[in-house]
């Protein structure tokens, strides 16, 4: 089963503001590694050849915070998602 | 602002297990859950040890939502095409409480309807934002538009704490020092279960591999039996991850796992109903933040209150004994009304007394040891790799069984001074 079909299958509620903040610049300038491509157990970073920019698809996040702890840059500005969004665990 | 007695940031063990004790002494208390309800942001492997906790928690568990008693504990070493598996169970294991599974979401919401039922408010849907401040003294929190005044905060809000973090009690989280949990729940009938893991009905398994589980990665695999449901996962070293190279996708160690021929049959016609993942402390004692301040306790995985000990891993255990503790210290410090770092001082030394502190402490050499790619690469290629050399049978003669191992011994570097220095290091943990 692919990595997104599994996240489908989670209970999801969306805010429309992402918790996770990109700050490319410091991608840019500093980032070698992209640690966040590979860490994250869902699979949502991803490199924007175009734009030159890492997007991440929060809205499966499973708000573990992998990709913050990596991030040894500190380009990933991360929060939990406010209170009634985010993921919703029926098993845990 | 009219303060209340205890404000606590995380509906989870920890969070919940304070409350408890807090509402039987009769304190006023509020526990601010993010979750649609207490349990839903949560995740554990996982099973809970009952008998370390028995003389702190009361009648708290009483009727709890278990899963299955676990009455067989597997550990596997997994080669690349093979594999060596130990298979334990005990009397004690299957007629006295030693251990629980458990699933989060049931168990903590269980909990958390048992506290409302004592009058505890439990507000559910509730980011905590922020702490509020008197002076250096933390005094209530911000959650959205409200605030919280008390007297007391406890920080039981998870691995990533940042409460614990906005009062300065931990620093920034070392990649070193957690791992990632990648975790799939799996519909399976209860016969299903029993059957394929040979156990009652009630009964359970819990079974850790190492190996290429991993890639060679500090970390492996876990399988637990729930009634109707196995929980089976992944925990991997976030530096670990990091360090590897190529480079490995954390989530398709998931399924390379599950592809196993070792694993395929168990789960065989089993529906997935939920991925889900979470980081685990795993810096042992030195991992652990500081632990109180003025108006302020941190108590659970928001302390680093978690213990793998290679054989192991241990976590819910250690969060319920610190949410009591703290509620103990709290209780004290209302008797004395004094909120202030020196009472709440009284929170470690407790701890110092239980097996909290103690065990932690006594494992404190662990993370190091275990901190050796010797364990999830060399010793589980070896090993399978011994015995199938001596149940092979080929054309020729077999020969000595012996004097071939002793070859395989000589020549896999097992007896160098290396192997040796990792046997002789064992004493430390």
């Amino acid at each position: 089963m692919r990595i997104d079909e599994k996240l489908a299958l989670d209970a999801f509620k969306t805010d429309k503001d992402s918790h996770i903040i990109i700050r490319h610049e410091i991608c840019r300038e500093k980032c070698k590694t992209k640690y966040c491509l590979f860490v994250c157990p869902g699979h949502l970073y991803s490199y924007n050849e175009e734009l030159d920019e890492i997007v991440v698809e929060f809205a499966g996040c499973l708000e573990c915070g992998t990709c913050m702890v990596a991030c040894q840059e500190g380009a990933i500005e991360w929060a939990y998602p406010k209170g009634e969004y985010g993921v919703q665990y029926r098993y845990g | 602002m009219e303060k209340i007695d205890v404000v606590i940031a995380g509906g989870g063990l920890a969070g919940l297990a304070c409350a408890y004790r807090l509402a039987d002494a009769g304190l006023q208390v509020i526990v601010v859950e993010r979750g649609d309800f207490p349990g839903s942001k949560n995740v554990t492997g996982g099973r809970l040890y009952l008998n370390p906790i028995r003389p702190l928690v009361g009648d708290m568990l009483d009727d709890a939502p278990f899963e299955r008693k676990v009455v067989r504990e597997r550990w596997s070493l997994l080669g690349k095409g093979n594999s060596l598996n130990i298979d334990f169970t005990g009397e004690g294991f299957r007629s006295e409480d030693h251990s629980y599974t458990i699933l989060r979401a049931r168990f903590d919401r269980w909990l958390a309807d048992k506290l409302m039922a004592k009058g505890v408010f439990v507000i559910p849907k509730y980011r905590v934002d922020d702490l509020l401040w008197d002076g250096d003294s933390v005094a209530g929190i911000k959650a959205g538009s409200e605030e919280i005044a008390a007297h007391i905060v406890v920080a039981a809000d998870g691995v990533l704490s940042f409460m614990a973090e906005k009062a300065g009690l931990r620093p920034k989280m070392a990649p070193k020092n957690y791992a990632v949990g990648m975790k799939e729940v799996i519909g399976l009938s209860e016969e299903k279960i029993n059957d394929r893991f040979n156990v009652e009905g009630g009964e359970g398994c819990a079974h850790l591999f190492l190996g290429d589980v991993t890639k060679g990665i500090f970390g492996g695999g876990f399988l637990y039996t729930n009634r109707d449901t196995v929980s089976i996962g992944i925990v991997a070293g976030i530096q670990g991850l990091m360090k590897k190279t190529p480079p490995v996708e954390a989530h398709t160690l998931m399924d390379a796992f599950k592809e196993r021929y070792e694993i395929k049959r168990l789960l065989d016609g089993g529906n997935l109903v939920e991925y889900s993942a979470h980081i685990i402390p795993e810096g042992g004692h030195n991992g652990i933040s500081k632990l109180y301040g003025n108006g302020i306790v941190v108590a659970g995985d928001a302390a680093g209150f978690a213990l793998n000990m290679g054989v192991t891993v241990r976590g819910m255990e250690f969060a319920i004994a610190s949410g009591v503790i703290a509620a103990e210290t709290i209780i004290a410090a209302k008797d004395a009304n004094d909120f202030t770092a020196k009472t709440l001082a009284g929170y470690e030394k407790r701890l110092e007394e239980t097996f909290v502190l103690k065990d932690l402490v006594s494992c404190r050499e662990m993370p190091e040891f275990l901190d050796n790619e010797s364990f999830f690469s060399y010793y589980p290629e070896n090993f399978p790799r011994f015995i199938e050399k001596i149940m092979w049978f080929g054309e020729w003669p077999k020969g000595k069984i012996g004097a071939a191992l002793w070859k395989e011994l000589k020549g896999s570097g097992m007896l160098s001074l290396r192997r040796l220095k990792e046997l002789y290091n064992i004493r430390k943990i």
